[in-house]
């Protein structure tokens, strides 16, 4: 069992809880075996809740179903779906938390810390995705996500039985017509011509920043590893010898327990604030895409319709069909532009703020921890230096 | 810090313990500063880090007392003849004459943590501890032995630089200069400068190994030989792992001869100063892993390999039983700490190269940003990040030279030490040899005493003396050994003390520094972050 208080950690969040008619959190969340169980808390004035406070458990596939009834649901078609959260990766771990409840092994110190690194992350983004919702006028009022935030039982029966209604239907999509669909579109609207060549772009550009981000980050995790060994060598060489060069060595193996410390904290810490937000951003410029995917389609229904129109003045038949389908599919294209062009506009908002709430925070996380480590080893110096000299406090 | 001033000058000459001085006092200020600034900082912040700053109040408070402690424990009388004592005069020459160098207070390294804001008020707790400790610079009465001897004979400094290629092809061969400055009455000149190839390394050091080795003196191996190296090096390409090897090579050739002179004995010696002043050397042929003297090597190498398994030694002295299982825990434990060491420099390089690439990744999504101001910010990151890439470079030099490349001198040097209780066994076999050799001649002699013959029997007693003055001398001999290891141990350890210190002290700085140039790119890079908009 391990449980993560998140009002103690720094992860941050993405500052969307501006409205206090519906505040959303995730106060903590409980690994236990296979399963992570968050806690959602809401907090709201809005009458169409019965209550106004609500405290529920929720496990990932939970969100996943919300995430996936709100796809599904035509009306937000004009709308940029909040991504889905990745599912909590505690791969290694896992295993560890396994064997634990077996009672075979126990969990190292470092083991525990990078479980509780990846808690903290799985809780941040599974938080924002909530919030994404609760702060967009048309979502906060959708009647499953209510229920998510309502229900106080176990939701794993409506999932199945929401499976059985909508069967994945838009998923099995073939998503890689995508892009040959968006690219191919004859795009009349500037606005939309210019985001579709923007979004392409961005999207290929980020997605290689993530995985450049990611190496980087894992490079940094390695390099604390190696302080932790060595650290350890330390310890063990100091062990065997009984003079001046054990306390020497054991000082030496504090150090290098000190630089672990810091270097870990600095690569975490570059992690949450720059490679999750890349990540998240490569999915919401997925998310982005999926739009512009589905005003496409509008589009060549309705361009389709228009054939069918004229075909059918041709023949004389079925005109009126044709005539209200045209117009339906006009309407459906228009309502989409219209309430497409809102969401990206209010996209490169959201994106801007984000990059800079993040890139300053992790600028200072930086700065801060270099000074940290520049002091430790300001003060470790000073001490083997008057070691040397003899002269000691 | 006006007494530090005082004892100074009052202590003895010595430019250098002045400098240390002179270097502690302006540390310990900047120290002062750092501190408080940090507990303003940390009060100030509120945030949730304080695990970060508590823990370094705690350490820096508990730092002093641990190092207090150890003090009180290295006093002159405690453990080993020569292990313990920290005493002034040896440590600072030591330290400052061969491996610090660089380390001087004008050097570039020094500067930003010197030169880093202004001076401030000075709280003088620090002047009255140091006061207190003033017997400390006083020359106390029981001094080691060997002190008398060391006070005077470091004064030498030597270098090996400007690799130079010469010759083409399969048969080309680098050379170095070798600059030596001493004021040793030894040398016949105050400065000399000598170009020498790595064979000759070899070969001096293959000479040093047979006359001293057996004796008992721990002569320093010379740096490893590489095929591979040398074969890019020949061929000629220009790369950058053939330069990363030259420069390997020519800091090992060089901390190879600094140790070799530090030895008193063999810093005497004549090959040493033959090889360190004479501008022609016989060329050492019998360095080539292939020649007469190369598979004389291995034969005896192996020999000894067997040796070793079948002589079983009576150890009757403790001493050396207990250091034989120290030093073959210490092999086996510098080697994993080595080897952590370098895992540490390979992460580091690949650090260097996914923050240098990350950093192009971020230019080009900067490029492809619409919004001007992020966009601008995203490109200054990406020139951000291939600073830092550049630090992690250097860092990872820092890695190599100073630890790595010292574990592995280290885990050689245990091999020479090992080596030398193996001469000690070997001598030890051959008092024995002789002993029984004696005890069969004088079997020998009381049987001929009955047989009536007296040329044979003279002969047997002459034998018998001959075999009594070989036995003597055996044991002589492993007297002798077993004196000259336990003082090559006493040195050896002491000076492993010393040569770790350096290289965590010199670690640490180049940490400092590298922090240091870190915040300032990252302070710089804030504004920017601040100016999306």
């Amino acid at each position: 069992l391990l449980q993560v208080r998140t009002a103690d950690s720094p992860h941050p969040r993405f500052d969307l809880n501006n409205d206090a008619s519906l505040v959303i959190d995730i106060p903590d969340a409980l690994c236990e075996r296979d399963k992570v169980k968050f806690t959602v808390h809401t907090k709201t004035t809005l009458s169409s809740f019965q209550k106004p406070e609500y405290s529920v458990q929720r496990q990932h596939e939970d969100f996943i179903w919300l995430h996936d009834t709100i796809v599904e649901t035509e009306e937000y078609a004009g709308l940029i779906i909040p991504p889905a959260p990745p599912k909590p990766d505690f791969e290694g771990p896992r295993e560890k938390m396994h064997k634990l409840g077996e009672g075979e092994s126990s969990m190292t110190k470092e083991e525990y810390a990078k479980m509780k690194q990846e808690l903290e992350k799985t809780v941040q983004v599974h938080e924002v995705f909530l919030q994404r919702l609760s702060s967009h006028p048309m979502f906060r009022k959708d009647r499953n996500f209510q229920i998510f935030l309502e229900y106080d039982q176990d939701l794993t029966v409506r999932r199945k039985n929401a499976k059985e209604m909508f069967g994945g239907f838009f998923k099995n999509m073939v998503k890689s017509a995508d892009e040959v669909l968006i690219s191919g579109v004859k795009e009349v609207d500037e606005f939309f011509e210019q985001e579709k060549n923007f979004l392409l772009d961005y999207s290929s550009k980020i997605k290689d920043a993530t995985a450049k981000a990611e190496k980087m980050t894992r490079s940094h995790k390695n390099v604390a590893d190696d302080y932790n060994h060595i650290s350890g060598a330390l310890n063990n060489t100091a062990a065997d010898n009984n003079t001046a060069f054990k306390k020497h060595l054991e000082k030496c193996a504090e150090v290098f327990e000190k630089l672990r410390k810091v270097e870990d904290r600095m690569a975490s810490d570059q992690e949450l604030k720059l490679t999750e937000l890349l990540r998240y951003y490569t999915r919401d410029i997925q998310a982005a895409k999926d739009l512009l995917y589905r005003r496409a389609r509008a589009l060549a229904d309705y361009e389709n319709s228009n054939k069918a129109l004229d075909k059918a003045r041709l023949k004389g038949k079925d005109v009126a069909q044709a005539e209200e389908n045209q117009k339906q599919c006009l309407q459906k294209f228009d309502k989409l532009s219209e309430s497409g062009k809102k969401e990206l506009t209010s996209f490169k908002a959201r994106r801007v703020v984000a990059f800079r709430k993040n890139l300053i925070e992790m600028t200072e996380l930086e700065i801060k921890h270099a000074k940290v480590r520049r002091l430790k080893c300001y003060v470790y110096h000073y001490m083997f230096i008057r070691q040397c000299s003899g002269i000691l406090i | 810090m006006s007494c530090m001033k005082r004892l100074c000058h009052e202590t003895r000459s010595h430019d250098r313990l002045r400098r240390t001085l002179a270097v502690c006092l302006r540390l310990s200020r900047r120290l002062l500063l750092k501190m408080s600034e940090e507990r303003d900082a940390a009060a100030l912040s509120g945030s949730a880090q304080t695990e970060g700053e508590e823990d370094l109040f705690v350490s820096a408070m508990e730092s002093p007392e641990a190092a207090r402690l150890s003090a009180e424990d290295i006093s002159p009388s405690s453990n080993g003849p020569k292990a313990e004592p920290m005493l002034l005069d040896d440590d600072p020459d030591d330290l400052f004459a061969e491996a610090t160098e660089e380390v001087s207070l004008d050097s570039p390294e020094r500067q930003p943590i010197l030169s880093d804001g202004p001076s401030p008020v000075i709280t003088p707790v620090t002047p009255v501890m140091i006061s207190s400790r003033a017997d400390v610079f006083d020359r106390s009465p029981d001094q080691d032995e060997d002190e008398e001897e060391n006070r005077d004979t470091f004064d030498i400094q030597i270098s090996v630089s400007d690799p130079e290629k010469v010759g083409d092809g399969m048969n080309a061969y680098m050379v170095y200069k070798v600059l030596t400055k001493t004021s040793l009455s030894i040398f016949s000149r105050d400065e000399v400068c000598v170009k020498r190839r790595f064979s000759d390394f070899l070969g001096l050091h293959s000479k040093l190994a047979s006359k001293y080795m057996h004796m008992g003196y721990i002569v320093p191996p010379a740096p490893e030989k590489s095929i591979v190296g040398m074969t890019k090096v020949k061929v000629g390409k220009e790369d950058l792992s053939s330069v990363e090897f030259v420069e390997k090579r020519r800091s090992a050739l060089e901390r190879y001869l600094l140790r070799t002179v530090k030895h008193p004995a063999l810093l005497k010696d004549p090959d040493v100063l033959q090889f360190l002043e004479s501008s022609e050397l016989p060329r050492a042929v019998s360095t080539q892993a292939l020649s007469g003297a190369g598979i004389l090597r291995m034969v005896n190498k192996a020999a000894d390999a067997v040796n070793k398994m079948t002589i079983k030694m009576n150890e009757s002295d403790a001493w050396f039983e207990e250091k034989q299982q120290q030093f073959e825990n210490l092999d086996v434990q510098l080697r994993k700490l080595h080897a952590s060491v370098e895992s540490l420099v390979c992460h580091r390089k690949e650090l260097s190269v996914n923050t240098a690439s990350f950093a192009k990744s971020a230019a080009m999504l900067g490029n492809s940003e619409d919004h001007t101001a992020l966009s601008r910010a995203l490109s200054q990151l990406a020139e951000v990040e291939e600073k830092i890439d550049q630090l992690h470079q250097d860092q990872a030099c820092a890695d190599f030279y100073l630890i790595s490349e010292l574990l592995g001198d280290y885990v050689r040097l245990i091999t020479a030490v090992k080596g030398v209780f193996d001469q000690r066994m070997k001598t030890w076999a051959k008092c024995q040899d002789a002993q029984v050799m004696l005890q069969r001649k004088r079997e020998a002699e009381a049987k001929l005493q009955h047989a009536n013959k007296p040329d044979k029997l003279q002969q047997a007693k002459d034998e018998i003396r001959e075999w009594e003055g070989k036995v003597q001398q055996g044991e002589r001999d492993f007297e002798q050994i077993s004196k000259n290891i336990r003082r090559e141990v006493g040195r050896f350890e002491k000076d492993r003390v010393k040569d770790f210190r350096v290289v965590i002290i010199k670690y640490l700085e180049s940490l400092v520094h590298t922090q240091q140039q870190m915040i300032k790119y990252w302070e710089a890079f804030l504004p920017e972050a601040k100016a999306i908009a």
